[in-house]
């Protein structure tokens, strides 16, 4: 096998030198009536040319975003890669070492987590931010498991408009508590102030998704306040490259922000890996979960970085720890930080607003089609939902023939109404957004 | 000389980006957006040219020790090799320009991919079905452990409490809090391994699960596993398996027979998936038939009639969702490259050689220091510092000073069972001259115990830090930068 570098001679050399006949005797502890007499039933082995070529099939039974002009978001978006993303992460430096335990040879990836933490808080106006979380999702679950040990309460509220898969995430990590997880409804496409200001008393968070899972942005003028009025924390969920122009979390008063780093320079990759990023207020930071790093000096006084705060962490605290996280999303995190850092301060804010040119561009187009409107008709980002008169499934289903990936059908999702959720990215066109109104038009009439 | 922050290198008006112009009219955002909803300042990201910031990240990438360079010896983290096949595979544009919410007739090399992967690690570890959704191996025993809760949930029984050895991984304990069980702890005997009798002692119908990791942490199987689980079974609770330790199981013994009722399997650290300085990984959970209806949500299966891949939406005792999507996909395809490139003798050849590997290194270096447990071991062992720590050097400073020669420390501190512990698991990918050498710097820094102690407690020299104070760190906590 061309990745065990020992050979039958090594085998024998290394038996004698134990002491023992044979490998069996190396066994001794394994009972006689669990060893397998069989060889496991896995297919032949291939060589690496038979491998490569069987996984290139496989790869072309996909119809890849490539091949389709794509207007699906819902959570993953496709944005632009820049060369140098791929390029770094590739490193065996940064792709073949393990989580930073030993601090003097680990350095590269410590200053890089230490630089990802600096960037987060930038970006989201929070004071301190942890080193990564295995989605948007969990850090949003892992958020509200925060807000309910801080401030002992039981009742957990959600946005109607949070993304779905968010809310499911966030139930089963606080399903097994004595907790109850309550609605608060919207009007018309933002946060129903009444509901919330009915549904606070006692309530331990708020979870605001901003922008919301139909893409409109949360007037946040009245809700941070009225939060902490009651005692409650404030969790906001955000797409990080819309921060580049929306008032960030910091802000506006928000406890926790958390949101899917895969905007950041992560391909689609059917969903994973992504990132989650965790920020938070500085008084939060003994109780955040995950690996965090910290400036350091040596006995030089040379500058370095290690982790630190370690006893929140499930190793040195175990059942006590604020989490059980343990391998983080380190890798996909390192492609958000050189994404930042490579768009810099202007190039974010240009990507933003490409985004919501095109958006607005394609939006208003399609809304001038016969039987589509938008579903609410609020101040959005990237992304809107169409109300339209037939069945969103169906128009999606129609323009796969025109080789366009329409947009996310909320039909998909546990969800009370039929709406087509639409994307465009700096990536689109204006040639493939009129082809796309074009198809659209074709098919609906 | 300090390693500047790429905040240092930032200049006003450099440029890393390169983006094509508007190609549709521009919008004032106070209308688009809301002028209310704006944010009055830039976020301060720093600004470098795109050359600049690759020496940033390079000079960063060569501090950094890391598999590639030499052995990273690092017990219960499979710290293998990665074969570069499966990033040219995890690379293909078929698999990374996918989006989650593609119909599934679009994805079916994606989805057929998840389904044999998942019945490949069904083979390897004698279960009957497998969810790839977790994402790391802690997401996986929290995974587990919320499947069984949902199967105790729904025969009606009541069971707060959830048992492990001394020895366990810290991830078992907090994802026992986590799932809302009480943690119990259970002590191993004087060979290292849990001895019936004292699981008895803690065993009753109050037990949902008995969480073990084999082999242990000390590198043992634990050899009445049997028996263990039976007990267990008898009582009416189930048992886990944390894989983390798989390495030195495959194609000699499954975890399925052994009687374990679900287990979870590291991919980043079994198969070959790179770690990442941290992660992704991928936390795939095995279970058996009674577990099945539990497994989270989507499940990817076979239609009756055509046999095309599909998405499984229909399971009403489902546990739900763990995931935003489907978890590490990229991860899986490396795994799945592995496992097809392996075979079933290649697994095997995998765990001969790990285990042929950890004894031969045990056996040159308990001359110098101390074995606790001196029997067979498996893919791991553990040493004991405490002969040095007799002569003033701690095991921290042993760990310091191997950095020095090039290589990486063993795990130490844990499992926390051993004083000064030192724990150490070569995989199969060392060669003899490999392992020799570790034997060497080790028996050498013995020397130096003896000899020269200073040196080794004002260890690494060599490294582009020296040991860092990270008590003052964490006092004067500095983990955002101002400039």
């Amino acid at each position: 096998m061309s990745f065990i570098p020992q050979s039958d001679n090594d085998g024998r050399t290394l038996l004698d030198a134990i002491g023992v006949k044979d490998f069996d005797e190396l066994l001794e502890g394994v009972p006689e009536s669990l060893r397998l007499t069989q060889p496991l039933r896995l297919p032949p082995a291939l060589s690496e040319l038979e491998a490569v070529r069987h996984l290139g099939e496989l790869a072309t039974r996909n119809q890849s975003c490539d091949e389709y002009i794509n207007f699906m978001g819902a959570g993953a978006y496709d944005h632009y890669i820049p060369a140098i993303i791929p390029h770094l992460i590739s490193r065996p430096e940064f792709l073949t070492a393990y989580t930073p335990y030993q601090a003097e040879v680990s350095q590269g990836t410590l200053q890089a987590i230490y630089e990802f933490q600096s960037l987060i808080c930038r970006l989201t106006g929070m004071e301190v931010a942890n080193a990564s979380m295995y989605d948007g999702a969990s850090a949003a679950a892992e958020a509200v498991l925060l807000a309910l040990s801080v401030t002992r309460r039981r009742t957990v509220l959600l946005s109607r408009l949070l993304h779905p898969h968010f809310r499911d995430v966030i139930k089963a990590y606080i399903d097994n508590r004595d907790v109850e997880i309550v609605t608060v409804a919207d009007d018309n496409g933002v946060i129903a102030i009444d509901d919330l200001k009915e549904k606070l008393a006692d309530a331990a968070c708020l979870v605001m998704a901003n922008p919301n899972f139909y893409g409109i942005i949360e007037p946040v003028d009245q809700i941070p306040e009225l939060v902490h009025r009651a005692g409650a924390m404030l969790i906001a969920v955000v797409n990080p490259i819309s921060l580049a122009l929306l008032k960030p979390p910091g802000e506006y008063d928000a406890d926790i922000c958390v949101g899917e780093g895969q905007p950041l320079g992560n391909a689609l990759a059917f969903g994973g890996p992504y990132f989650g990023f965790f920020a938070a207020r500085k008084n939060l930071v003994r109780r955040l979960p995950g690996r965090l790093a910290a400036m350091a000096q040596d006995a030089t006084e040379k500058r370095g970085f290690c982790l630190t705060l370690q006893t929140r962490e499930q190793h040195i605290r175990r059942d006590k720890a604020t989490s059980n996280i343990c391998t983080n999303q380190a890798l996909c995190a390192l492609a958000g930080a050189i994404y930042l850092v490579t768009m810099g301060r202007e190039g974010i804010k240009e990507v933003a607003e490409l985004c919501v040119n095109k958006a607005h561009y394609l939006q208003e187009k399609l809304c001038a089609l016969n039987g589509i409107s938008l579903a609410c008709d609020r101040n959005f980002f990237h992304e809107f939902a169409l109300e339209l008169r037939g069945s969103a499934r169906r128009l999606f289903d129609r323009l796969l023939e025109k080789k366009i990936y329409a947009g996310v059908p909320t039909s998909r999702f546990n969800w009370e109404n039929d709406h087509l959720l639409v994307c465009a990215t700096e990536k689109r066109t204006v040639v493939e957004m009129d082809y796309f109104c074009q198809s659209v038009k074709e098919v609906i009439t | 000389m300090n390693t500047p922050l790429i905040f240092e290198l930032s200049s006003r008006g450099r440029k890393g980006y390169s983006l094509p112009k508007c190609d549709v009219p521009a919008r004032l955002l106070d209308q688009t957006l809301g002028a209310a909803n704006l944010r009055e300042k830039d976020a301060s990201l720093p600004e470098v040219a795109e050359n600049e910031i690759v020496r940033h990240y390079i000079r960063l990438s060569v501090m950094n020790h890391h598999i590639d360079k030499a052995i990273y010896p690092l017990g219960s983290c499979t710290m293998k090799y990665n074969p570069k096949v499966n990033e040219v595979t995890a690379a293909l544009p078929g698999f990374t320009q996918l989006h989650p919410f593609q119909p599934a007739h679009s994805v079916q090399g994606a989805l057929q991919l998840m389904y044999e992967l998942a019945r490949m690690l069904a083979e390897i570890s004698g279960m009957d079905k497998v969810t790839l959704q977790p994402t790391s191996g802690a997401q996986g025993e929290y995974c587990g452990l919320k499947l069984a809760k949902a199967h105790f949930d729904r025969i009606g029984q009541k069971r707060e409490s959830v048992l492990f050895p001394d020895s366990a991984h810290g991830t078992n304990p907090a994802s026992v809090t986590m799932a809302g069980f009480q943690p119990v702890q259970v002590k191993s005997n004087d060979r290292g391994i849990l001895d019936p009798a004292a699981l008895e002692d803690v065993l009753d119908d109050r037990i949902a699960v008995l969480m073990l990791t084999n082999p242990n942490t000390l590198g043992l199987f634990e050899r009445e596993i049997l028996r263990l689980t039976e007990m267990v079974h008898g009582k009416g609770g189930l048992v886990y398996m944390d894989g983390a330790n798989l390495n030195a199981l495959m194609g000699i013994t499954r975890a399925g027979d052994m009687g374990f009722d679900m287990l979870h399997f590291n991919l980043h650290k079994t198969l070959s998936a790179p770690h990442g300085g941290g992660g992704p990984g991928g936390g795939a959970v095995g279970v058996k038939r009674l577990l099945e209806p539990y497994l989270p949500v989507p499940v990817i299966a076979r239609e009756k009639g055509n046999g095309e891949y599909c998405f499984d939406w229909d399971r009403p005792y489902s546990i739900g969702r763990l995931h935003t999507f489907y978890g590490n996909f990229g991860v899986m395809v490396r795994a799945y490259t592995y496992l097809l490139m392996m075979g079933s003798a290649g697994l095997r050849q995998i765990a001969e050689v790990a285990i042929t590997n950890a004894n031969y290194l045990k056996e040159r270096l308990k001359e110098r220091y101390d074995l606790p447990y001196d029997t067979v071991c498996q893919h791991e062992f553990v040493l004991s510092g405490d002969r040095q720590k007799k002569q003033g050097v701690r095991v921290v400073d042993i760990a310091k000073r191997i950095l020095d020669f090039g290589i990486h420390a063993p795990t130490t501190y844990f499992p926390l069972i051993v004083s000064e512990a030192l724990m150490i698991e070569p995989t199969e990918t060392e060669s003899k001259a490999s392992l020799d050498q570790f034997v060497e710097v080790m028996f050498q820094i013995a020397d130096e115990v003896e000899k020269n102690p200073d040196l080794v407690r004002s260890a690494p020299h060599n490294t582009p830090v020296g040991r860092l104070n990270e008590a003052a760190a964490a006092r004067e906590l500095n983990v955002n930068f101002s400039d």
